[in-house]
């Protein structure tokens, strides 16, 4: 007998949406001097709302109101009092989370399982985190009385945009910086949200500046000679291009990037766990996550039984209405990314792989993409080196441990990497030699404030999370 | 006339583990601080700072691979085989212009330097990582592992710089293609002498003597290179290095107002270290 879902979807009562949203510079909403742009729900391709675009003039604006609130304000603040006011965006944070939690569902695409259960009780956690470091620096390892940089220029991505917010604001915040950050164009809203967060805890306007725009509004805001400190969190090729901006400047500069993970799947595995953890790795948020584990290297000797339980997983999937509670995977974010998992997947195709989803019916409007994955996957395929940012698989096969490794760091990136196998010394062999900043063995996308993330090689450089974090933010 | 004529050494590069002169059959004069001639260093190639990264490349699973323990060891080799040499480094910071006080000054310094980077081998994760209490049944640690292959464009402080550059670097197990000091590189070589009989692997260290200009871009660009230390380059080529440096995301320390006889403290170690993070499920 087979019980079928009824839809249960999430009320969107909760979130007041409206026609159009200016910057937050020193604590006001104003008006940008570019031309306004939409931001749209990738499900079903509505327009949600105007969003201001920022130009020059008012990247300026929001460094002068930075720059003010650090020297007269935040900068000067105790720490213990800095701490306090991190403490009430937790909490506040925590006591609108469903509202949080739809609005990022709405505007990103992702399932509100996810963004209720991961996204934003992780921001909450971020910072309590790093609210609690603020009065404790001295005590971090760098140095008996570390001071802050000054103003940060953040750039974050839209694959988890209140999440990479709090990873960007708490830390900068905690040590006595303050901010300009700049949300992905295509998912304003949480951060926009965020911004009455601010008001409502009452911090000093100027300490957390938000101003919106695309790709000239970050190059603006990167090349500022009033900022002290770049953090950015997007693709390789914007990570390389402000590396150059940043070259001689002296300024700070920290970068996470893209990845293209292996996952490695030893033959002892428990088989179901490790089925769990590959679904897990490649489809969690669309398999729009920069430490995805995108490329799959199963043991020969059980590679068949692997994949065929795979499949059977995957046929299970549940993918439509991201504000669905039963939603595994729901939309892609734009067309743009849409259209890149086209490309790469059609490449893969022509390149000799095979192709393969489960039988799965997608909704006509909006922007989808059926969870795949590609075997019979070679190292030079570009679908194995090429980060594909969506829900598809590469899989390839090895014999021996050594085999395994040699393939898994076969790439210039180095986020993040994962060991299935029950015999514990092999774990601890393979992790020693992955290239990689987060080993996640027997598990996989795992978060923590606590625990430092980031990349080697060309995934970037500084970490975010633990003690760790606070040093990109700190002049030791 | 003095009664034996001295048997001068012949300068050449250290690569490998071993001393070849440039590819290039190039050299170039070294004067004394009087501007007398001092000798005829090999002036390297670009295919010779390749060749140096591809010993360096070679060397660093083995070096990254020994146990801290070991490291720190050898490390502390290196300091009795540099104490053993003292007269022989005097005498070439003499040539370069310091007073025969300051000289040994310099020695004792560097010798002593190397001794206190020694002892970080195994001190560094206790320091650098941490056992991180994550929000659920999981035990996640953190390690820092070395970066790779780093490129040191070595300061002018020929010997005391020299040792605070490249001893930070290889002690987690990073391995260096250094560029010396252009005007006064016979020290470095000299170094290249006690580290080829120190047990160090060969290509762990290698030493690069020429123009300071026309070798470092060549680091800056290969792919190869995972971080560059800009300790010794000129203001005016700082911008252009870190530009090259951002193809392959190197990366770079730039170049800070350093008092060579400081303490250092452990940032020249951190700058080439990258932190690992394992996550692993608690349960029964």
């Amino acid at each position: 007998m087979v019980f079928e879902y009824a839809p249960a979807p999430e009320s969107r009562a909760v979130v007041d949406i409206r026609a159009s949203y200016g910057l937050f510079v020193n604590g006001e909403f104003t008006e940008g001097h570019g031309e306004p742009f939409k931001s749209v729900n990738p499900a079903d391709e509505s327009v949600l709302a105007d969003i201001a675009r920022a130009d020059e003039s008012d990247v300026d604006r929001a460094v002068r109101a930075a720059r003010t609130a650090f020297d007269k304000v935040w900068g000067p603040m105790p720490g213990r009092e800095r701490a306090k006011y991190l403490y009430r965006i937790a909490r506040l944070v925590q006591e609108r989370s469903r509202e949080l939690a739809v609005l990022e569902s709405i505007d990103n695409g992702k399932p509100i399982r996810e963004s209720r259960d991961v996204d934003v009780p992780l921001v909450a956690a971020w910072f309590f985190y790093y609210a609690g470091w603020a009065d404790k620096l001295g005590h971090a390892g760098f140095g008996p009385d570390p001071k802050p940089v000054g103003v940060a220029g953040q750039v974050i991505p839209w694959n988890f945009p209140l999440l990479m917010l709090a990873w960007k604001i708490a830390p900068a915040l905690a040590c006595g910086n303050t901010v300009v950050l700049k949300p992905a164009e295509t998912t304003p809203l949480t951060a926009l949200l965020f911004a009455d967060i601010c008001r409502q805890a009452e911090l000093p306007p100027g300490v957390v500046n938000i101003v919106t725009g695309a790709g000239e509004t970050g190059r603006a805001l990167v090349a500022h000679e009033g900022i002290d400190k770049v953090a950015f969190t997007g693709s390789t090729e914007v990570g390389r291009q402000i590396a150059r901006t940043l070259a001689g400047t002296g300024r700070k500069l920290t970068l996470e990037l893209g990845g293209k993970a292996a996952n490695i799947v030893y033959e002892d595995a428990a088989l179901d766990q490790a089925v769990e953890g590959i679904v897990n790795g490649i489809f969690f948020n669309q398999g729009h996550v920069c430490c995805a584990g995108s490329r799959l290297l199963v043991q020969e000797s059980v590679a068949g039984e692997v994949l065929e339980r795979l499949k059977a997983r995957m046929a299970t999937l549940r993918v439509g209405d991201p504000l669905d509670k039963n939603t595994d995977i729901g939309a892609i974010n734009s067309a743009a990314q849409l259209a890149r998992i086209e490309e790469l997947s059609q490449a893969g195709e022509r390149e000799g792989a095979d192709r393969w989803s489960p039988p799965c019916e997608l909704p006509s409007q909006g922007f989808w993409f059926a969870p795949t994955i590609f075997t019979g996957v070679a190292q030079s395929h570009r679908i194995a080196r090429e980060e594909i940012f969506g829900p598809v698989l590469s899989v390839l096969t090895f014999r021996t441990p050594d085999e395994a490794v040699t393939k898994a760091n076969n790439t210039p990136y180095g986020l993040s990497a994962g060991i299935w196998t029950e015999k514990g010394s092999r774990i601890l062999w393979t992790a020693q030699r992955l290239r990689a900043g987060v080993v996640w063995a027997n598990t996989f996308n795992k978060f923590d404030p606590a625990s430092p993330f980031g990349g080697y090689k060309e995934s970037g450089f500084g970490r975010e999370g633990g003690r760790h974090g606070l040093e990109a933010y700190l002049n030791a | 006339m003095p009664d034996r004529l001295a048997v001068r050494k012949t300068y050449k590069l250290f690569i490998g583990g071993a001393f070849p002169r440039s590819e290039s059959g190039r050299s170039y004069v070294v004067t004394d601080a009087k501007g007398r001639f001092a000798a005829n260093a090999s002036q390297a190639s670009r295919k010779d700072a390749r060749d140096a990264v591809v010993a360096a490349r070679k060397a660093f699973p083995g070096w990254s691979g020994r146990t801290a323990y070991n490291r720190g060891q050898i490390l502390y080799r290196v300091a009795e085989m540099l104490e053993g040499r003292r007269d022989q480094f005097v005498d070439e910071l003499r040539q370069a212009g310091a007073s025969k006080n300051a000289a040994g000054a310099e020695v004792d310094a560097a010798v002593d330097r190397w001794v206190w980077y020694a002892g970080w081998a195994d001190k560094l994760s206790a320091v650098a990582g941490a056992a991180n209490p994550v929000s659920g049944p999981f035990f996640n640690f953190s390690t820092p592992e070395p970066t790779g292959v780093v490129a040191v464009v070595a300061p002018d402080s020929p010997l005391l710089g020299l040792v605070s550059v490249v001893a930070p670097a290889i002690v987690s197990g990073n391995t260096v293609v250094v560029v010396a000091s252009e005007p006064a590189p016979l020290p470095s070589i000299t170094l290249a002498e006690v580290l080829a009989t120190s047990d160090l692997p060969g290509g762990v260290v290698n030493v690069l003597t020429g123009r300071r200009a026309e070798i470092a871009p060549w680091l800056a660009t290969h792919m190869d290179v995972n971080a560059i230390d800009l300790a010794g380059v000129p203001d005016d080529q700082v911008r252009d290095l870190e530009e090259k440096a951002a193809e392959n995301l190197k990366r770079v320390l730039r170049p800070q107002d350093t008092e060579w006889t400081d303490e250092p403290g452990t940032t020249r170690m951190t700058a080439f270290l990258e932190t690992k993070t394992v996550w692993h499920p608690v349960g029964i």
